[in-house]
C-alpha cells in the first residue's frame, strides 16, 4: 500500500486513455506523456495499459507501506528517497516505511510513477484513467488527496526477479537504482526553443500565406491557462483567409486549432472529442511527450514535416519499445 | 457513395459525406457509423461521427499486422484503400425507423432563469417560447463538446436567441439551453455561454451503462412540458 502524505498540485492515475466512448462524448483522458507510461510500467514489468501516477510541477509526498519495485519517467521533478536523490528511467527498490518526495521541477512538466503490478483502482468504460471534469474513473474519479490509501495488484513473476536482484544489493538501504537505464532514443530531448514536429492540418490552406509562415517559423509561449486539456499558445496571431463558421468536426491527440483570436490551441490528453476550430497543424504521434512536457512560459518552435515521416517516426519508435520490453523480458526471464 | 477521406495526424483519418449540415449527409454519415458499429474492424480503436464527417481512429501497428505484412506501403494508404472497400458496399439512403426519445422538460423558474429573456428578445410570452419549443421535428446530428451533449438540428428561429455575453461558471445537469439557432441538453455540469430555458430530470449521461449517452446521432428527440411537482417526483423516483 501507498500513502499519499501531501498530495502535490495535479496528482492523478492514468493509463493509455478510455478508448472507444469519444463517439459518445467522453473524452479519452489517459496520461499526457504516453511514452514515459509506457516505459515506466515496462520497468516495473507492467503491461503497458497498467496506470501509472501522473505528478504535475509540483509532485507528492508518499509513502510506501511495503516493500515496493518502482520506476520515474518523464520530467525531472527533483525526485528523492529520505532526501537522497532518485534517478529516472530505471527500475528502483524501495524499502517500506521510505518516503519518497519532490522539489523543484527542473526539467520537464510532469512524471510517471509506476509501482509493480499497478494501482488496484476499478475499470471505467475499459480503462482506469481519471476523468476529472466528470467525476470517474482512477482513484474515485478525482485527483489524489492527502491521506488517501492507494492499494497495488500483485506483481507479475518479472517484477518479482528485478526486485529480488535489487533487494539481494540493497544492503539494508532505504532505496537502491538499477545500474542500468533505458536508451536515450526515449528520454526527451528539452531545448530552449523546444522544436516538436507538426505536420500540415486539414484546414491549414484556408489560413493567410503569411500565418501559414509564421506557424511553422515564428516562436510560441505556451501560456498560463494551459492544462491536461490544452495548451494555450501565445505568438504572432494566425488568421483565416475568410471568416465564417466552420463545421464541427473531431479532433485527435495533438491537434494544433486556432479560434478568432489567433493564438493556437494544441489539444492534449483531456481535450473535447470535436471542434469547430481550423486545424492548422497536427503534432507527430512521436512529439507528443516533447509538447506535453513544456511548462507554462516556456517556447515551442513547430517544424514541418511530411505526413510520411510522422508514419515513419512513429513505426521506428513502436519497434524500439517493442525490442526494450523484450530485452527486459530476456534479462529477467 | 461520395466522400472524400483526408489524414487527422498519423493515426486516424476523416472521412467527408458532405460540406453542409443537411439530413441527406447525415444520412451518409449515419450509414456509415451503422456499418463501423455492426462489423468492427480489428485495426479500428474507435469512430467519431459529427454532423459531415466521420473520424476513424486506428492502430497503425495493427493495419500492417492485418492489411500489410508483406508490403512496404505506410498505414494511411493501407487504410484508405481498405475504407474503400468497406464503404463501396453501402446503399445510400436505406437506414432504419429512427429512434424517438421523449425529453421531458420543466420550463421556467429557477431551472430555467433565461426563459424570460428568449421571450423578450423574439417579442413572444415565455408560454409561446415553450409551444414552440415542444413543437419541434428535433434529428440529433452529432454528440459531442460533453459526455452524451447532443447537438440537436430542427429548432424554429422563432426562439433563436444569441448566447449570454458573460458564459456562466456552472450549469446544472440536465439544463436545456438555446445558443443561437440550436437547442441542447448539457449532461453534466460544465462552464458554459447557452440561454437556460429549463430543465430535464432525465440523466443524459449514464456513465455506468454499456451506451453511456442517452441519445445517439440519428435519434429523434421531443420535448414534453413538464410540471415542477412532475420533476420532484421523477427526480425523487431516480432513487
Amino acid at each position: 500500500m501507498i500513502k499519499v502524505l501531501k498530495p502535490g498540485l495535479l496528482t492523478s492515475l492514468q493509463d493509455l486513455g478510455r478508448t472507444g466512448f469519444q463517439k459518445h462524448g467522453v473524452i479519452a483522458s489517459g496520461v499526457m506523456d504516453p511514452v514515459a507510461h509506457r516505459i515506466a510500467n515496462l520497468l516495473v514489468g507492467n503491461q503497458k495499459d497498467v496506470p501509472t501516477m501522473e505528478m504535475t510541477l509540483s509532485g507528492p509526498a508518499l509513502r510506501f507501506e511495503s516493500d515496493t519495485l518502482i520506476s520515474l519517467c518523464g520530467g525531472d521533478l527533483s525526485a528523492s528517497i529520505d532526501d537522497a536523490p532518485v534517478k529516472l528511467w530505471r527500475p528502483v527498490f524501495v524499502k517500506k516505511g521510505s518516503v519518497l518526495r519532490f522539489g523543484q521541477a527542473k526539467e520537464g512538466c510532469r512524471v510517471n510513477l509506476a509501482v509493480a503490478g499497478g494501482f488496484d483502482v476499478p475499470d471505467v468504460m475499459g480503462s482506469k484513467s481519471t476523468y476529472l471534469r466528470a467525476g470517474l474513473g482512477g482513484f474515485h474519479g478525482r485527483a489524489l488527496q492527502e491521506n488517501d490509501e492507494l492499494r497495488t495488484e500483485e506483481a507479475s513473476s518479472v517484477a518479482k526477479k528485478i526486485m529480488a536482484s535489487l533487494k539481494d544489493k540493497s544492503d539494508g538501504r532505504n532505496f537502491i537504482s538499477m545500474d542500468w537505464y533505458v536508451a536515450s532514443e526515449f528520454i526527451p530531448a528539452f531545448q530552449e526553443e523546444q522544436p516538436v514536429r507538426a505536420i500540415k492540418g486539414r484546414q491549414y490552406n484556408l489560413f493567410k500565406r503569411e500565418s501559414r509562415e509564421a506557424f511553422f517559423h515564428e516562436v510560441f509561449k505556451v501560456g498560463s491557462k494551459s492544462d491536461r486539456m490544452g495548451y494555450r499558445l501565445e505568438g504572432p496571431g494566425l488568421y483565416i483567409k475568410k471568416e465564417g463558421d466552420m463545421i464541427s468536426e473531431a479532433v485527435a491527440l495533438g491537434t494544433i486549432q486556432v479560434p478568432s483570436n489567433g493564438q493556437p490551441i494544441t489539444l492534449l490528453a483531456d481535450r473535447q472529442t470535436t471542434g469547430g476550430y481550423p486545424k492548422i497543424g497536427q503534432i507527430a504521434s512521436v512529439d507528443i511527450p516533447l509538447m506535453a512536457q513544456l511548462k507554462p512560459g516556456e517556447k515551442v518552435r513547430f517544424e514541418e514535416i511530411s505526413h510520411d515521416k510522422a508514419q515513419q517516426l512513429y513505426l521506428e519508435r513502436e519497434r524500439s519499445i517493442q525490442q526494450l520490453a523484450q530485452g527486459i523480458r530476456l534479462k529477467f526471464n | 457513395m461520395n466522400y472524400k477521406i483526408y489524414p487527422l495526424g498519423d493515426q486516424a483519418v476523416i472521412i467527408e459525406f458532405g460540406q453542409t449540415i443537411d439530413e441527406d449527409t447525415h444520412e451518409r454519415v449515419k450509414s456509415a457509423t451503422n456499418y463501423f458499429e455492426d462489423n468492427p474492424i480489428e485495426w479500428m480503436t474507435e469512430y467519431i461521427p459529427a454532423f459531415t464527417t466521420v473520424a476513424v481512429f486506428y492502430d497503425p501497428l495493427k493495419v500492417i499486422e492485418y492489411l500489410g505484412e508483406t508490403d512496404s506501403r505506410l498505414p494511411y494508404e493501407m487504410v484508405v484503400e481498405e475504407l474503400d472497400r468497406k464503404l463501396a458496399t453501402l446503399k445510400e439512403g436505406v437506414s432504419e425507423q429512427a429512434r424517438v426519445i421523449e425529453i421531458p422538460v420543466c420550463y421556467g423558474g429557477e431551472l430555467g432563469p433565461d426563459l424570460s429573456c428568449v421571450a423578450e428578445h423574439n417579442g413572444l410570452t415565455e408560454k409561446q417560447v415553450i409551444e414552440h419549443h415542444t413543437k419541434g421535428d428535433y434529428l440529433v446530428y452529432m454528440i459531442g463538446f460533453a459526455p452524451g451533449f447532443p447537438y440537436i438540428g430542427g429548432m424554429t428561429e422563432k426562439i433563436a436567441t444569441p448566447r449570454k455575453e458573460e458564459p456562466r461558471l456552472k450549469i446544472p445537469a440536465g439544463s436545456v439551453g438555446i445558443a443561437g439557432g440550436q437547442t441542447g441538453v448539457y449532461p453534466i455540469e460544465t462552464p458554459g455561454g447557452w440561454q437556460l430555458i429549463g430543465r430535464t430530470p432525465l440523466p443524459l449521461f449514464r456513465p455506468e451503462q454499456t451506451n453511456p449517452s442517452l441519445l445517439q446521432a440519428g435519434d429523434k428527440v421531443v420535448f414534453k412540458a413538464i410540471t415542477r411537482q412532475e420533476y420532484d417526483d421523477y427526480k425523487e423516483g431516480e432513487v
